[in-house]
Order: C-alpha cells, then sequence, then structure tokens
C-alpha cells in the first residue's frame, strides 16, 4: 500500500516536472483553460443570482389596482365591500394617496422635486394579496378586478418577475451551449498538448513497450497529465470568477445603495466550486484518454 | 528455452527473411547467431522478443508460443528477455543511472532495491562512475555496456543481443564479450548475433550461421 502510494507520488512529481518543462508552455496552456472555464462559470453566477432575485420577488405575488383620480370616499368603501367579498382574495391594503406621496417622498430622496408639484399626481390604491398564486389564476382575478368600478389600472406585480423568468431560462440555455462548445474547445487543447507530448516522448514509449511496459503502464503519465492540467485551469477558472466578483461586487454595492437597497453578487458555493474542479477534472483526462488511444497505437516497435 | 520449429517470415513486399527456420537453444546455452547483414540474424531475434511475428511454423520461448501470444501477455513475456539493441536505444533526456532504472520502473520495483540493483548492474559493466552523466556523453563502448545494463538490472533468464560488438575496435569487443561471458556463468541463457570474425575465434560457443534466410 505504501509502495503503490510511493510509485504514485514519484509519478506525480515527474508529470509535473513535465508540464512545468517550460513553465510559460505550462502555464499557458493552463490559463487558456482557465479563461475558457470561466466564461460559463461566470455567466452561471450572474444567472443564479438573478434567479435568487427573482424566486425573492414572485414569491409573494400581488395585484396593484389603482383607482382614478376623481375616486370619491364612498365610491372606496363600496370597493372595499367588494373585495373582501370576494373569495379569491386574502388580503387587502388600502394606500390612500397622500400617504403614497409621503412614502415616495422619504424613500427616493426626491422631496424636492415631489414638494414643487401643486397637486398630488398619485391615485389611491388598494393592494390585493390573491389566495391561489399560479400564472392563470392571476391573470383571471387581475382581468376581473379591472372590470371593478372606479378601477382604472390594476396591475399584477409579479409579472415582470414571470417575465425574467423566461428571459432566465433563455439565458441558462446559452450558457449551457457555451459551456458544451467551451468543454469542447478543453478536451481539444488537451487532445493536442498529449499529441505533442507523446511525439516528444516517442523514443522514451518505443522502449518502454520493448522492455516490457504495459499499456496501462504507458498510458497512466498521459492521462495524469490531462486531468491534472484540466485541474489545474479549474482552479484558474474558480479564481478569474471569484476575483471578477469581488471587483464588480464594490461598484454594485455603491449602485445598490443608490436603489436604497442591499445586493450583493454572492460568489461560487462550495457545492458549485467542487462540481467546477471535478468537471474540469474530467474533461482533462477525458482530453488525454483520446489522445492516448488515439496516438498510442501508432507507435509500434520496430 | 528456445525452440523454433520450420520457421517462415515474410515482410510486407515479399522479402523473405527466414526459411523454414528449426533450431533448438537449451537452458543456459550460449549461441552465436552468424552470417552476414540480410542473413535474417536480426529478425531472428525479434521474433523470440515478438516485435515480429512469424507467417508460418511456430516460436517457443519457455514453453510458451510465441506467435499464438495475446498482445496483452506480450510485456509479461519481455520482461524475462533482455534486450541489447543494435542502435542501443538509449534515452538521452535523462542520466545512465535513469536508462537503467526504467526496466525497474516497468515492473513497479521498490525505490530502494531499484537503486541497489542499479548500481549493481552498472558496476557489472563498469559504469558505477558515469552513474549521474547523460549517455550521450558516452563513448560507442560505454553506451553499448549500458544497454548491457538495462538489459540485465532485471535479472532476465533469457538475453539476447543484436550485433552488441558492431562498431567497436577489438579491445573494447572483446571486453563486452567477457561480461557475455561472465552472465553465461551463472546460467543465463544467451543469443548474441555478430559477424566479427574476432569475437568468434576464441571460443568454443556453438554457431547458427544464416545464409539467406537459411540456417546452414
Amino acid at each position: 500500500m505504501r509502495h503503490a502510494l510511493a510509485l504514485h507520488l514519484a509519478l506525480m512529481r515527474s508529470v509535473l516536472r513535465r508540464m512545468f518543462a517550460s513553465k510559460l508552455g505550462g502555464l499557458l496552456n493552463i490559463l487558456v483553460i482557465g479563461i475558457a472555464l470561466s466564461l460559463p462559470t461566470g455567466m452561471y453566477v450572474l444567472l443564479k443570482n438573478a434567479q435568487g432575485l427573482v424566486e425573492q420577488l414572485s414569491g409573494s405575488p400581488q395585484i396593484s389596482l389603482f383607482l382614478t383620480l376623481n375616486a370619491q370616499e364612498q365610491d372606496i368603501a363600496e370597493l372595499h365591500k367588494r373585495l373582501e367579498a370576494n373569495e379569491s382574495i386574502a388580503g387587502i391594503e388600502f394606500v390612500a394617496r397622500d400617504r403614497a406621496l409621503e412614502q415616495l417622498k422619504q424613500s427616493t430622496g426626491l422631496a424636492d422635486v415631489i414638494g414643487s408639484l401643486e397637486k398630488n399626481p398619485l391615485p389611491d390604491a388598494f393592494i390585493i394579496s390573491p389566495r391561489q398564486t399560479e400564472p392563470q389564476a392571476l391573470d383571471a382575478l387581475r382581468e376581473e378586478l379591472a372590470q371593478l368600478p372606479r378601477v382604472e389600472q390594476a396591475q399584477l406585480d409579479s409579472a415582470w418577475a414571470h417575465k425574467l423568468e423566461a428571459l432566465l431560462r433563455f439565458g441558462r440555455l446559452a450558457v449551457l451551449i457555451l459551456a458544451s462548445l467551451l468543454s469542447v474547445a478543453l478536451i481539444a487543447v488537451t487532445f493536442n498538448t498529449i499529441r505533442l507530448q507523446i511525439l516528444t516522448q516517442r523514443d522514451e514509449i518505443e522502449v518502454s513497450r520493448l522492455i516490457g511496459a504495459t499499456n496501462g503502464f504507458i498510458r497512466r503519465p498521459f492521462l495524469y497529465f490531462g486531468a491534472l492540467q484540466g485541474l489545474l485551469g479549474g482552479i484558474t477558472a474558480w479564481a478569474i470568477v471569484a476575483a471578477s466578483l469581488m471587483l464588480l461586487n464594490r461598484p454594485l454595492d455603491e449602485l445598490s445603495q443608490l436603489y436604497a437597497s442591499q445586493f450583493s453578487i454572492q460568489p461560487l458555493n462550495p457545492g458549485d466550486s467542487l462540481s467546477l474542479l471535478l468537471f474540469s477534472l474530467y474533461l482533462g483526462w477525458l482530453g488525454a484518454w483520446l489522445s492516448v488511444t488515439r496516438h498510442l497505437s501508432q507507435i509500434e516497435p520496430r | 528455452m528456445i525452440s523454433f520449429n520450420q520457421v517462415n517470415k515474410r515482410y510486407p513486399g515479399g522479402y523473405e527473411a527466414l526459411k523454414n527456420v528449426s533450431f533448438d537453444i537449451a537452458e543456459g546455452e550460449m549461441v552465436f547467431l552468424t552470417g552476414h547483414s540480410g542473413a535474417g540474424k536480426s529478425t531472428l531475434l525479434k521474433l523470440i522478443a515478438a516485435i515480429e511475428r512469424p507467417n508460418s511454423g511456430s516460436v517457443l520461448v519457455n514453453n510458451q508460443n510465441i506467435g499464438a501470444l495475446k498482445g496483452a501477455a506480450l510485456p509479461y513475456l519481455r520482461r524475462n528477455l533482455g534486450i541489447i539493441f543494435q542502435d542501443h536505444k538509449l534515452l538521452f533526456d535523462r542520466s545512465v543511472f535513469d536508462n537503467v532504472l526504467l526496466p525497474l520502473q516497468i515492473c513497479s520495483f521498490d525505490h530502494r532495491e531499484s537503486a541497489k540493483r542499479v548500481r549493481a548492474a552498472l558496476d557489472k559493466v563498469g559504469l558505477l562512475k558515469r552513474e549521474k552523466a547523460n549517455p550521450i556523453a558516452l563513448s560507442g563502448g560505454e553506451q553499448q555496456r549500458l544497454c548491457i545494463a538495462r538489459a540485465i538490472v532485471n535479472r532476465p533468464a533469457i538475453l539476447l543481443a543484436d550485433e552488441p560488438t558492431g562498431n567497436l575496435d577489438a579491445a573494447y569487443a572483446q571486453e563486452i564479450m567477457d561480461i557475455f561471458r561472465s552472465f553465461h556463468q551463472v546460467g543465463v541463457t544467451l543469443a548474441i548475433s555478430t559477424h566479427d570474425e574476432s569475437v568468434l575465434q576464441d571460443s568454443g560457443v556453438r554457431r547458427l550461421s544464416l545464409k539467406q534466410g537459411e540456417l546452414q
């Protein structure tokens, strides 16, 4: 067991030595793989964050019912009754136009502008919490409420969230396509690296065959090389994404403060990080395996 | 130990390298293969090491039929053979020591035991002091001896040598033959191909003479 481990470590050392025999060449390969992987990974992180945001927003959909500006108090009371009688409504909140204006002043810092208005441009509004949250039920309820007298407009707050959700589906597909293409590129890069390695070590392979090396013995260093190169590329990609997010989060923080909210991009979680590393390792191994399988059979001792 | 029975070897293109060759080499025997270049000496050795396969007839090594051996079994056959190549096939990207180490690495030999064996093999051929050198810095005779050290390091039962004294002057050639004789004395089976009359004269070693692919 210890003997096997020692052989393993010795092989690993010789693979590393070979990889960085030309320092620049080895580093460049890893960098290429790292950049290729960082693109879909970065997009994935952004999408995942957007996804979280959408879920947060569309979790409890509300319908805003804006009344006409000439609605009188008795109109409002009558409407309130009708809404309470509606079976599919769970909660009702009335927002008077004066209160709405006050909130707007406080939350946006536009007090000066608002103060200069001659009259309140905001309508009275009801904020309705529906009992059912399925998109069809919500739409039906919105249609129904829009027909009520003195109702100017009924707006489904989660509508934009659904649109964003559809957009995200499109984004996820784009990431998937990009990731597939770049995975193929990674396999191709490894394939070619290993091909060159096999060519430069042709003599060693031939001699090894002649003095009794099994195919496994000959393949192993190349497979290790591919897997290790893939893994180092994966680590590079992870670092690129992490560094980019750190850079992006600072201006984003300022931006979100301007909008009076707290939002920052969450980095890759441990599970996703591990997946990235294992995936890159596997792709490197696969590229090496394909290359070794293709090229070793061409080297037969004479 | 080695047994050829009506072996024919024809290369693609129709060139007949060996025609109906039959012979036996007993365990612990030392045999010279002689003949002009192109007589089939190298082909015969390649058949023993399964680098080439016969077109007809059978080649038995250690009672194993080489012609019927599966690809996966080849490495294990070759580990029982020490082969000294005509063109040496040394690796110039590593030291003398590491060249001799290679066969032991292939057998996954223990690290410390390997180092001992490598030094013993280098000592045997008189290259112990050059273990850190690159083989390219060695003379022709030294390269030949390095090749021998690599062939014997995993203590094979059979040693095959293809023109081991090919480009060496008489004194060097004699040195190499002395090394072979010492292996013979400890019971190794040797098949040595040569067209060098000077090394053939002195010994009472059996000769297999090939002429245009036929055994004389």
